[in-house]
């Protein structure tokens, strides 16, 4: 497929799906690179598979148009477009063996038989199961179930791989080694891939761009540090990532919240006297380093302490603050300071991370 | 951007698949939809075809000796169902909720009246209690005179309604909830209590189901009434008198609708009671299994034996009547009756047309009813044809066979249909037969084609393999048990059908189950009884085949599925 270096390897102008007065999916305009590697992120019902589904021409939009490879193909129907496509339950073919099932796309396109077997051998090697060809599909576990979907998909070589919840059938620790697996495939094939997911853990450690859908829009287009730092919407940075709400008001010399005035420096201020929310992730929240003279030190109690691992979730109750902060601490910093719930302990709130939305 | 939805275009090789889904839609409106409107139709038009509103049916409730028939149907059909559901609850409780040995041998022998025509029990109770009958003095001391008519019927009607109730109960009743014992259990709930508040509640719309089915069989039967029913009316002769006696097609029409009633509430009813069932049990719940309870599992083991032997009882006197020499004088063997029928009644013929329709309806049925669930289910485009293929598919359960068959008649009898050669033939009485039974094998042919990942054929369009082609590697292959499964419905059926085909055979294709019904009516009641055995023993055969055939399909295509 051409379409090499073109910014624009898969473009949606306008998709909109309605189903009788419900909306589904609103004015959908998003343009993917070659190459790339895109999530659509979202909560459930957020339309994010109904997308998929009509890139794929699985589902019809009510309006918009669909380009992929400087190709319109908005009326084209599944067999005539160009993609592979791998489901959260796998749907590999039961009866069929492996080899059968990753050659099931090369068999009816007058390939030579020993040029199919060539072929089958290379992906099952490409996914790291070069000895699978002879088993059946209930033999394999979940996540080589899912490399050999994989592997049908890609054995075609086409030029859009598409994966709705690739990985939401696995467990937690085959997922996070097949998240990687599946990055570092793509990168190699080079292959622009759209992956569905409603896992914010997922797409910030795969994606190029991760696209946020909410009720059938798209809430925000960016890298995952963008959507992480720099979130569009009180939506996004809810939904990825955890984050502290606070209510306040701006005034002369920075945000009222409480009996605090904070400082806060984020981009293109609002009027004074608006009522605010400013969202706050627990890690904007440090207990050091805190210099002699910084703005925005609180003091706070340790009201809870959550053990995660490395590092723990602690709720803290800030004096002035009239609501209670979550922050990340690591296990040594607590232990070092013989920290646990009752303590005293002196917060700063970092004034460029503040991200303040109407309220 | 306009504000007109946008439209994929259809793959050309999509188009095969609407074509073919546009043929079932065609047939089942064909040998369905438009028999039946005729019918209905009929039901209120005159002599001249003048429409006259609801004057048939005025007219006919007018008639007393018509309105007794149905007053006679509805209560026959009623006792036979306050006898039945309780009988074969007991019976299912047993088989799923006790630890009593041989639960699948109590549970075939009570399935065997499936193999006969429903008439083999008539025939095998005037045996055993009609005039020449071997307990008719024990009969007559219990105070009823004679076996023909009301007792005859439901006594027979019950053995042969039987099985349908029961299977209707054991799925009802196999659906428990373990958890729910426990907790009970947890409570200190004593077993008649557990009984009361969780298993009856729990089986409740099985017991629906079931009462309904039965009194729905019962009152659109016309093999036992004709047999053993005496000068006992019901509506199911009625309407074979009017019909092929009187000629009288209104009337005929008239008591169809009556008949279709009640089918069509039991359907609707059914449709209903499905729904609540299945959202009943969540996919959490643990299945329940039994624990032993020597008290209680030696009851329910006597009962059961009471039960088949009693159905044994009414298949034996069938099988030894039929091969004693000449009842009740000359009781030695010989198979006299099994030649007599064979040869000099001729009826080798009707028994090869038997064949030929439970083959024909076997396969023919089978390959439509697949390839139309297969279609409306798994293909993609013409969205407005699949509700109406699904309610096609549906609607035969609400048709009992005699009002088919005489829709049929209507129909296809009707000198300016085109249609019309196929009056008589062995074709429309496949296609009859096909479309009375459709609504079983399609919904076990959905059932089997959903238990599939729907994503199947998403995949297959995007490897740019036509469905068909995943159609015959992939579905087929995997759906063969569900399609035996339906083929065998569809064969057993064919055999022992008489409801609909009474109406549409000709000499020419007469078939046998319709000859033991001449037979019987001709006073031979010995080769009756030997061709009603014949039928039972080809049912059996057929199902040991099938049986063998399911190991087979098993290893050629189902291997994947026992792989560790």
């Amino acid at each position: 497929m051409n379409g090499e270096g073109s910014g624009k390897y898969l473009e949606l102008l306008g998709v909109s799906k309605t189903f009788g007065s419900f909306t589904a999916l609103r004015d959908i305009k998003l343009a993917v690179a070659q190459g790339e590697f895109v999530c659509f992120l979202g909560p459930s019902g957020c339309g994010k598979t109904t997308l998929l589904r009509i890139i794929a021409g699985l589902e019809t939009q009510t309006v918009g148009l669909v380009h992929q490879a400087g190709r319109e193909i908005s009326r084209l129907p599944p067999a005539q477009r160009d993609y592979g496509i791998v489901f959260q339950s796998y749907a590999l073919f039961p009866n069929l063996s492996v080899f059968d099932n990753v050659a099931y796309g090369l068999v009816n396109r007058g390939i030579a038989r020993k040029t199919i077997g060539t072929r089958v051998a290379e992906l099952l090697k490409l996914v790291g199961l070069p000895d699978a060809g002879a088993k059946y599909p209930s033999q394999l576990s979940g996540g080589q179930q899912q490399r050999i979907a994989l592997a049908r998909a890609l054995a075609t070589s086409p030029g859009l791989l598409l994966l709705d919840e690739p990985l939401s059938a696995l467990d937690a620790l085959e997922r996070v080694r097949l998240r990687q697996e599946i990055r570092s495939l793509q990168q190699r094939l080079g292959v622009t891939t759209i992956m569905v997911t409603h896992d914010q853990e997922e797409a910030l450690s795969m994606a190029d761009r991760i696209v946020v859908m909410n009720q059938g829009a798209i809430e925000q287009i960016g890298s995952a540090l963008e959507i992480y730092r720099e979130p569009a919407s009180p939506f996004v940075a809810d939904f990825v990532g955890k984050v502290n709400v606070l209510a306040g008001t701006v005034e002369a010399g920075g945000l009222r919240v409480g009996s605090l005035l904070l400082d806060c420096d984020a981009a293109g201020k609002p009027v004074a006297g608006r009522r605010l929310r400013a969202y706050l992730r627990p890690e904007d929240i440090v207990a050091r380093p805190i210099a002699a003279g910084d703005s925005n030190v609180i003091d706070s109690r340790i009201e809870k302490i959550e053990f995660l691992g490395s590092y723990c979730l602690v709720r803290v109750s800030a004096d002035g603050l009239g609501q209670p902060l979550t922050v990340y601490l690591s296990l040594n910093f607590l232990s070092e300071l013989n920290l646990a719930p009752g303590k005293q302990l002196k917060l700063r709130i970092l004034p460029e991370r503040l991200r303040l939305f109407q309220a | 951007m306009v504000a007109i939805a946008i439209r994929q275009r259809t793959d050309p090789r999509d188009r095969v698949g609407h074509a073919l889904l546009l043929v079932v839609f065609l047939v089942l409106v064909a040998f369905l939809a438009a028999p039946l409107a005729a019918l209905l139709v009929q039901a209120v038009e005159d002599r001249t075809g003048a429409f006259v509103g609801l004057d048939n049916f005025i007219a006919y409730m007018q008639t007393p000796a018509l309105a007794q028939s149905l007053w006679n149907s509805v209560w026959v059909a009623a006792a036979v169902t306050l006898a039945t559901v309780p009988a074969a609850f007991v019976f299912a409780y047993a088989l799923t909720r006790s630890c009593m040995p041989l639960k699948g041998a109590f549970r075939t022998v009570a399935l065997t009246p499936l193999l006969a025509p429903s008439l083999l029990a008539a025939i095998s109770f005037i045996y055993w209690f009609g005039n020449q009958g071997v307990l008719k003095g024990a009969m007559q001391a219990l105070g009823i005179a004679a076996i023909y008519g009301a007792p005859g019927i439901i006594i027979s009607e019950i053995f042969a309604v039987f099985p349908h109730a029961l299977m209707i109960l054991i799925t009802a009743l196999a659906l428990a909830d373990a958890r729910l014992y426990e907790a009970a259990e947890a409570l200190g709930t004593r077993r008649m209590r557990k009984f009361f508040t969780i298993t009856l509640p729990g089986a409740k719309y099985g017991l629906i189901s079931a009462a309904l089915v039965t009194f729905t069989l019962v009152i659109t039967d016309f093999g036992i009434p004709k047999v053993i029913g005496g000068d006992f009316n019901v509506l199911a002769t009625d309407i074979f008198k009017l019909v092929i006696g009187q000629q009288d097609f209104q009337r005929g029409a008239v008591v169809a609708v009556f008949l279709l009633a009640p089918a069509l509430l039991t359907f609707a009813v059914d449709r209903f009671v499905q729904r609540k069932q299945t959202s009943m049990l969540t996919a959490r719940a643990v299945p329940y299994s039994p624990r032993p309870s020597r008290g209680f599992d030696l009851a329910m083991t006597l009962y059961c034996l009471a039960v088949a032997l009693l159905m044994l009882a009414v298949f034996g006197m069938a099988v030894y009547a039929s091969l004693v020499k000449f009842w009740p004088y000359d009781l030695s063997f010989g198979l006299k009756s099994y030649t007599y029928g064979l040869v000099d009644a001729e009826v080798n013929s009707a028994f090869f047309n038997s064949l030929k329709l439970a083959l024909g309806t076997a396969t023919g049925g089978t390959l439509l009813v697949f390839v139309g669930a297969y279609l409306s289910e798994k293909t993609r485009g013409i969205e407005w044809l699949r509700p109406a293929v699904h309610l096609l598919a549906l609607l035969p359960m609400a048709v009992p066979g005699l009002v088919l068959g005489l829709a049929y008649i209507f129909f296809f009898n009707a000198p300016n249909n085109p249609l019309n050669g196929l009056y008589h033939t062995m074709t429309l009485l496949v296609l009859c037969t096909v479309v009375h039974f459709y609504t079983t094998g399609h919904l076990t042919a959905v059932t089997a084609l959903k238990a599939l990942d729907a994503e199947f054929e998403a995949v297959s369009a995007s490897l740019k393999v036509p469905f068909y082609r995943t159609f015959w590697r992939v579905t087929l292959p995997i759906c063969t048990p569900a399609l035996l499964d339906i083929s065998r419905y569809f064969f057993i059926n064919a055999m022992t059908t008489i409801s609909a085909v009474v109406f549409l055979y000709s000499p020419d294709t007469k078939v046998a189950s319709i000859a033991v019904l001449n037979l019987d009516e001709a006073g031979e009641q010995g080769p009756a009884a030997a061709m009603a055995v014949l039928i039972a023993a080809t049912s059996l055969a057929a199902c040991i085949l099938y049986l063998g055939l399911g190991r087979l399909v098993e290893r050629k295509t189902q291997k994947w599925r026992n792989l560790k």
